[in-house]
This record gives C-alpha cells, structure tokens and sequence, in this order.
C-alpha cells in the first residue's frame, strides 16, 4: 500500500482511495528506510485529485474533511479515532471536518449501505502513518536521536535524554516540498491504543451546549426563510395560484413564486418571509389550484392489490416433506430525521453555492450544475452536519428546492420543510409483502422460498456518482441496476435451509411514490418473515427457538452471538401469561447480530394510559449482541444499535403511514407513532463483541432487523398468533384524527403557556387577532 | 410593528416582529439564538424546549404577545449560567453517559429534563421511570435509554432548589387516550 506526502507548507500526508491508477505515471521507489523519506523523492507531478489527506497543523492538531455525512451515526469519532491512533494523538487533536462535494472522488463520497467505516478505515490509517512518519523523521534530526529511540505519545516526541518535541512545532519544518510516494508502517492491532476503546463523541459538547450547526442554523447573509406550498396529494402539480399578490402582501412576507414541476422537484409555490413563522402563515393562506399527483386515489388495499398480483411464483414444491407457507405485509414507513428537509442556497446568474446534509454531495453537485444550466465549477456543495438521516439523505430534495428557488428570486434563500410536509410528500420506506414458504421433513429444513414484493425502492441516486445514476431513470432501470442487485446483496438467510431462493419483484415506477432506501432497505422486512418462519418450523419440529437457531445457524460467529443473548438474557425463564420472550437473528454489512426481547401484552399494559399517546404492548426488555468484525468504537456501535433497536421496536409495533385516496394521513410525531418515551424498554444491554474478522464493518443500521423481527417473534409468543401484518396496529381504527390536507400544513398552536400550566390573561385586543388565526387543529 | 420586551438568558432584549409570531421563530429567524431547534411547530416533538421562569415550554407555540417583559426565557444557550458554570448538571451528565447521535433533538431534551427534576425536586422526591415515561420529547435517533440514564445520574448532581412553587399534583390522565376517534 502506498500514500504520498504532499507538497505543502505544513505537513500534509494523503492515501487514495480504492485501486492507484493502472500504471500510474509514478516510479514507485520501493523505501528501504521509513525514515529516511528524501530518499523517496519523485517526480513532482503526482495524480493527487483524488486523494484524502491529512494535515498537521502548528497548533499540534491534525485536520481532516471527511468525504462523508455525518447524520449521528458517529462518523466523525469514529475517524478522529483512528487517525489520533495512527499518530499517537490525543484524539481532541484531531479536527473531522466534512468535504465538500469532490467529483474528482468518483464513488467515494457517498453515505450509504453502512459502509463508511469499511471502506474509509485503511485509507485513513496510511495518511495518518505517513504523516506521522515524516514527523517522527524531523523529530529525531531535531531531538538528534535515532527515530527508533523517540517515544510518542499524546502529540509529544520525547528522546532519550528527556528533550522533547511537539507536533505542533514540528508542522512546518517537517513539510514536504516535493510530493513524494511513501509506503507507511501502520501499526499492528497490538499497538494500537484507540480503536476498539469506548470513546464519547467528538461533537459531544458543542450538542450538549446547543453550538452544533445544522444547515437550518448557519447565517448566509440575507438567506431568508421560505417555504413550499404543498399539494394535497402526493406529487400533485401546481395549476394555478388566486391569490398571489394578496399573499405577497402578508407581513413579513418578500416573496411568492410558483415553483414547476419538472425532473427535479415536484413542484409547489414557494414563499420566502422574514421568519418562518410567517412562511407557514402565508403558505397556509395560498389559494392553490391542484392537479392530480402520481398516486392519485391509490390507498393502502389497492397497493395491497397490486403487489400481490406482482407477487413472483414459489419454485415447485418439493415431493417430500411438509410446508409452512406464509404471506407478511409491511405498509409504508416515514423516512423522517428529526431534522426536516433543509438546504441554504445563494444562486446567482454566474455561481451558486449550496449548504445541506447530503449522503451523495457529489451527485446533487452535478444535478444542481445541471438544474441550474450553470458549468459543474461554478456550483458549490457544503455538507452541513445532519439531523438524523435514516437513509432519507440519499436525495437532496431540499437542496434542488432551495438552489431553483434562489434562482429564481435572484436571492439566497434558506429553505426547510414543514414537518406535515415530511411525512406527506417526504420519502418513505416502501410497501412490501413478503412471501415465505419452508419445506421441512424429520428435523431438516429441505427448502426455503421467499418472494418479497415491494412499490419500487427509488435508487436514481445510484452510488452517488452521476455516471451511475444517469440510467436508472429510464424505464425499468432501477429494478434491473439497483433493487435487484442490492436485494441479491444483502438478503440472505443466515441458516442451513437446504436449498434457499429469495427473489425480488417491484411495482410502480421508481418516482410513482416518494421511497429511498430507508433505515435498512430490505432487510427489516426480509429478516421479519424469515425469522417469525424459523419460530414456526422450530415449534413443529417440537424445538426451542433458540436450540433451533443454534442448531441451523450457518456459521460460528452466528453462534457466538446467539449464545451470548441466551445467557446474558436468561433465554427461557418462566415469564406470566401473556409476557414472552422473542428471539431472531440477522447477518449483514459482514456482521452478525442476535437480539433477545422481552415483551408485554397484557391488556393492562396495553391500554395504559399517557395522554395523547398510542401505548400498545410494551417491550421490557433488550439484549442485543453484535460482532462488526472490528469494533472501532463500542460506545458508538452500542449507540446506533440501540437505535436501530428503537427503530425496530416502533417498525413492529405502531411505527407506519396510512394511505387513503392518494395520500398519507399522518401528519405529525402523535399520528406516526414512532418510539417514545413510554415505550422504550426500560432495561436494554447492547453486547459488541470482540474483534473477530480484524475489518471494521457496517454498524448504522444494523440494529433495526433483527430488534424488529425479535420484537415480532416476542408478540407472536405472548400472544399465541404469528403476527402477519406489520406494524401490528396499522389495520386498526385510526387512533387520530388526520390534519386537513388543504391548507397543507396545520396552523402553529398558541396554547404553549396553558401547556405549560401557565396561565396568562391576554390583552383582549390581542386575543383577538389570535384567535381569529387559530384553527382548532383537531377536534377532540 | 409591535416592539417586545423581555430577558433573554439573563440579558434584556427588544424585538420588532408581529404579535402573532410564534416566540420559536423570535428566537431563531430575528435574534439568531439557534439552540431550540424546530422539529415539528406543533407542540408535539419537544426539540425547541425552553424554559419560561424556569419551567419547560415550547416556544413553538406560543404567540411573542404572550410575553411579558418580565419573563426569563431560558434556550440551551443560557442553561449553565443558572447554576453560574460552563456546563449545567444535566449537560454534563449527557456527556457522561455521551447520549447524543445526530444531536438534533438533544438541546430540547435537556431542558425538558432540567425541568422535569425540579418538578419532581418540588415534590420532594426523586425521579420514577413513570416520571420518565411521561416525556413527549422525540429523538429519531433513539437515545431514548441514554437519557433516562443521564436524567438519573444528572438528577443526584443538580442542586437541591429551594422551593419556590409547589406544584398541585397535575391531573396526568386528564385528557387521556384520545383513541378510536376516527
Ligand atoms: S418544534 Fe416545538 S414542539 Fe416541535
Ligand atoms: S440525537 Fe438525533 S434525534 Fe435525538
């Protein structure tokens, strides 16, 4: 493996990313001494466009701009982490940034599959190893000791005879001035100090303090507030607007433009105000005619329809053996971070500058150079740290929204969705059934079908790049590029099932609803079916769930962790009727994972109480263990896989969209009932393995399948019925009352104090013209 | 337009915006205090809790003519300034237990728990998983766990307050289970 050390006033070591380029113009001089790097003097001109580096500051600190979102999933430590490692560096030391959009980066600046730490670990480490290196070099010629004499810790070279030398100041004087290729030592596992210890996150203080920025918090001069009017239905076009001028004339209000449809956003009537309260004023008081959108009159049952008429045949049964045949519906999921959908955009008839959270920056640079018809140089991309992302940040609608509106108001807007608008029109995680048929016979499992069918998963992003995404556009070309082969990719049935078909067929056109490859694509869905399957053929062939999984797992890791969630969860003590434990298992991002739940679904439990609030059966309890190969860091893998857990909980459980006559009802966090307080499982323990593959691999998502399906196998134990339609109270009586589609977001309450048990007598003039505004938003 | 004057983490402010504009949007679009973040403008999510008098409030939802000029609005940004330290109690036990994901909602979930201690400080007793199961506060990221963990342990270290208002027993159930309306 080799890096380079860049020419430049400080130091400043670099790796590339994938394969060097096939008979690089470069003569590799094989180093016979690390230390001696003028020996490693080449030609000056390198291909260095692509590269990742790192640079060591005179402050003593190393930077770094990180080609990756940092959405929560910790990221930024966990490469802090590894580089301060590397380079015997206080991790503190170590300043994560996140690059802007780099085209010249082709595939590698993308967030997605979980795999950010997989691919980007090595590449840092030999940057961190180079530079560290060249510092060691020029602390021996300054301490005049042998390098191998020096000792390094904590940013501080110390000789023998007690002198020592920081980083800091070695920075400039151990700067290259010629750019050389280098092949590091990197440490071996053994002397590592870092990676594998639990470490909190870097951005842990300024989170705590409220100093942590999202794209809704950064001040671009004159980047005022604006909002999308949005249709009543889902991709509804804009036909005409009445009352335009008397909109504009609203207080605070700049401007109100109606935005068209086209391959880009779909469209709507953008308002731009001085505060975004009185965006949602004026967007509420548009009087918009609609057209039809691209759902139009479809609801949950005529999507139920269609998918089960796509529903790929099951292979010819076998002669042998007996069957379980089964069919799961999983309804439509929202994408929603917390964070909604924003982007600050300053377009200008030259140049555009846009800020936003995005997963594919170099993508949405190239889209939005197209979008704007400006030359791809003239357009920069900022990724903003993210509120949440969940798979949502693939796509940048938010930042095509903001850069046309900018363009075309001639001036910067910051533009943010309304959380209604979220949940609506936002992306969402398909619609799917999932077919599962296992043929068993004297205690083998001889076959194991499944078809899973979904509404199309959008995947036009392709892996971020445009070269990859240009294609899938065109009809049929998502399935055929993208869902299948990431279906092929990652489902997968971690058992010894004789012979195994998992096939993949999609309805609708990739943009017919909203979707992206949100929280784990596939494999909630597919890990839920075929592990409440597993719980069946275990309780024919007379098994315990858990010996059963013991027995057919595939592989010893797989084991590992089943064991480990059996003991440390007491698998199998007597519980009270109606209570149960669930157990189930999932292999992905070259990891294993075993969860163990316990749940509650007594009626007292169910129908207890919290206002405004859907209760439902409780989980009491999770252990969930994971092997990742290697962990970098166990506080933060512990941190996203209780995530995923709560995700999980909520995907089973209560978490899901409506659809009725071309849109969805929910509208709000007490309509979608995702995970809340007074359902999180009041004892959880996450066990991360210890390293057994020495390669860091995926972590973001890797709790949601396996919490959701051990959650669905807990129901089904407590209850004494496989549950067959997820999540499992999405077929019963609504439990709110929907928001008006038309205004398309409700109106801001004004009962904050009497919430707060505040009481306040208003001026009645005041009061007034308050209520004269309120809406009573439900009907109680 | 209507000038309004009230304290803002301990500073005296005066703003010219319209009465009906939600305080949230006073704090953030015209002063450019970016701690309580919004999430939902509803009332429901809980990510822009602040602190009126000292007590936990979504700015989100209320009018800025709702405002006296003698309220003291408390964002995250002024939280370590009560206790008179860089970091409040509960923001260190945040760091502690290193609760926070992508961040988003946790600037709101300190400040609800500040609250909800004192609450129950107020009553004289310490803090229930009931007392816990009653935040509203959402965190997409689900540090839901982390929290009642940082709640506890930040709980034992915040200060015992000397009571000034005892809360009556709020009637919890009050409005309860608004279900099977539909
Ligand atoms: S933004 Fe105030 S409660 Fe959601
Ligand atoms: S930490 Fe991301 S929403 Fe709570």
């Amino acid at each position: 493996m080799l890096g380079y050390l860049i020419a430049a006033p400080t130091v400043v070591a670099a790796a590339r990313w994938g394969e060097e380029p096939a008979a690089a113009a470069v003569p590799t001089i094989a180093p016979t001494d690390l230390y001696d790097l003028s020996d490693l003097l080449t030609q000056a001109a390198l291909p260095t466009a692509g590269l990742l580096a790192i640079t060591v500051n005179p402050d003593g600190t190393a930077s770094f701009a990180l080609p990756r979102a940092e959405v929560g999933q910790g990221i930024t430590t966990a490469v802090a982490m590894t580089i301060a490692d590397e380079m015997d560096l206080p991790v503190d030391k170590v300043k994560v940034t996140l690059a802007d959009a780099r085209p010249e980066l082709l595939f590698n600046q993308f967030t997605g599959g979980s795999n950010s730490m997989h691919s980007i670990y090595a590449p840092v480490r030999m940057a961190a190893a180079i530079a560290r290196g060249r510092l060691l070099a020029a602390a021996a010629r300054e301490l005049n000791a042998a390098p191998s004499d020096l000792e390094v810790r904590d940013g501080v070279f110390t000789a023998p005879n007690g002198k020592t030398a920081t980083f800091g100041s070695l920075a400039t004087k151990a700067a290259a001035s010629r750019t050389t290729l280098v092949r590091p030592r990197l440490k071996t596992r053994a002397q590592q100090r870092i990676v594998g210890t639990p470490q909190p996150r870097i951005d842990a203080h300024d989170i705590v303090t409220g100093r942590k920025q999202f794209a809704m918090d950064l001040d671009v001069p004159d980047a005022l507030p604006t909002m999308l009017c949005r249709p009543p239905t889902i991709n509804g076009r804009v036909v005409g607007v009445d009352n335009l001028a008397e909109v504009a004339a609203m207080p605070g209000i700049t401007d109100v433009v109606i935005v068209e449809h086209n391959q880009f956003v779909p469209g709507g009537v953008a308002v731009r105000g001085k505060t975004f309260g009185q965006c949602i004023d004026a967007v509420r008081a548009l009087k918009v005619r609609w057209g039809g959108g691209s759902v139009e009159g479809k609801s949950d049952g005529s999507v139920l329809a269609d998918l089960k008429k796509a529903e790929l045949p099951l292979t010819p049964a076998l002669p042998l053996g007996k069957t379980i045949d089964e069919r799961f519906t999983f309804h439509f999921r929202p994408g929603d971070p917390l964070e909604t959908n924003c982007a600050v955009a300053d377009v200008r008839a030259d140049r555009a500058e846009i800020w936003s959270s995005l997963k594919a920056p170099i993508w949405a640079r190239e889209q939005i150079a197209l979008s704007l018809r400006l030359p791809l140089d003239k357009v920069t991309v900022h990724v903003t740290e993210g509120g949440g992302s969940f798979g949502r940040h693939l796509f940048c609608d938010a930042a095509f929204e903001a850069a046309l509106v900018s363009k075309k108001l001639g001036k910067p807007v910051k533009l943010m969705w309304h959380r209604t608008d979220n949940f609506r029109q936002g992306r969402v995680h398909p619609f799917v059934i999932s077919r599962v048929r296992v043929t068993h016979s004297a205690g083998s499992v001889l076959a194991f079908d499944q078809r899973h069918t979904g509404v199309a998963t959008d995947f036009t992003q392709g892996i971020g790049e445009l070269l990859t995404s240009m294609d899938t556009s065109l009809p049929g070309q998502n399935f055929l590029q993208f869902s299948e082969t990431v279906f092929t990719l990652t489902a997968n049935v971690p058992y010894n099932f004789g012979l195994v078909t998992q096939l993949l067929n999609e309805i609708y056109a990739f943009d017919t609803f909203n979707t992206s490859s949100v929280r784990n694509v596939y494999s909630p869905e597919v890990c839920t079916a075929t592990e409440l399957m597993v719980d069946r053929v275990a309780a024919a062939m007379g098994k315990d769930p858990m010996r059963f999984r013991l027995e057919f797992a595939k592989d010893d890791r797989m084991r590992a962790v089943i064991q480990k969630v059996a003991s440390v969860g007491n698998w199998g003590r007597s519980m009270p009727a109606g209570t149960a434990q669930g157990l189930a298992i999932h292999s992905e991002y070259k990891g294993r994972s075993a969860c163990l739940v316990e749940i509650d679904c007594r009626p007292q439990t169910v129908n207890r109480a919290i206002a405004d609030a859907h209760t439902g059966p409780r989980v009491t309890k999770v252990v969930y263990a994971v092997d990742v190969g290697l962990p970098i860091n166990p506080l933060g893998i512990q941190a996203q896989m209780m995530g995923g857990i709560m995700d999980g909980i909520a995907q089973a459980l209560s978490y899901s969209l409506h659809l009725k006559h071309g849109h969805f009802l929910e509208g709000s966090w007490d309509d979608a009932f995702y995970t809340r307080q007074w359902n999180t499982p009041p004892e959880l323990q996450v066990i991360v393995m210890p390293p057994t593959t020495g390669q860091p691999g995926g972590a973001g998502e890797f709790g949601v399948g396996t919490s959701m399906a051990a959650v669905a196998c807990a129901y089904g134990r407590a209850t004494g019925k496989t549950p067959t339609s997820f999540p499992i109270n999405h077929d019963d009586p609504l439990e709110f009352v929907p928001y008006p589609t038309v205004p398309p977001i409700p109106d801001s309450p004004t009962d904050g104090l009497q919430k707060a048990k505040i009481t306040r007598v208003r001026a009645k003039k005041k009061r007034a013209h308050t209520k004269k505004k309120t809406h009573s938003k439900k009907a109680h | 337009m209507p000038t309004h004057t009230f304290i803002l983490n301990g500073k005296r402010v005066s703003v010219d915006v319209e009465d009906d504009v939600r305080l949230l949007w006073v704090l953030r679009d015209v002063l450019g205090v970016h701690g309580p973040k919004y999430c939902c403008g509803l009332g429901v999510c809980k990510a822009c809790t602040s602190h009126i008098n000292g007590q936990a409030f979504a700015p989100c939802s209320v009018p800025i003519s709702d405002i006296r000029s003698t309220d003291r609005i408390t964002t995250i940004e002024g939280l370590p300034a009560t206790v008179g330290k860089d970091l409040h109690p509960m923001q260190q036990a945040w760091l502690d237990v290193d609760v926070a994901q992508c961040g988003y909602c946790q600037p709101g979930q300190i400040m609800a728990a500040v609250a909800l201690v004192k609450d129950v400080q107020a009553q004289g007793r310490t803090v229930t998983d009931a007392d816990l199961d009653q935040l509203r506060n959402v965190c997409r990221c689900g540090t839901y766990p982390r929290i009642r963990e940082a709640i506890k342990a930040g709980a034992a270290n915040m200060p015992a307050l000397t009571v000034h208002r005892v809360k009556p027993k709020a009637k919890k159930h009050k409005h309860a289970v608004r279900k099977h309306t539909a």
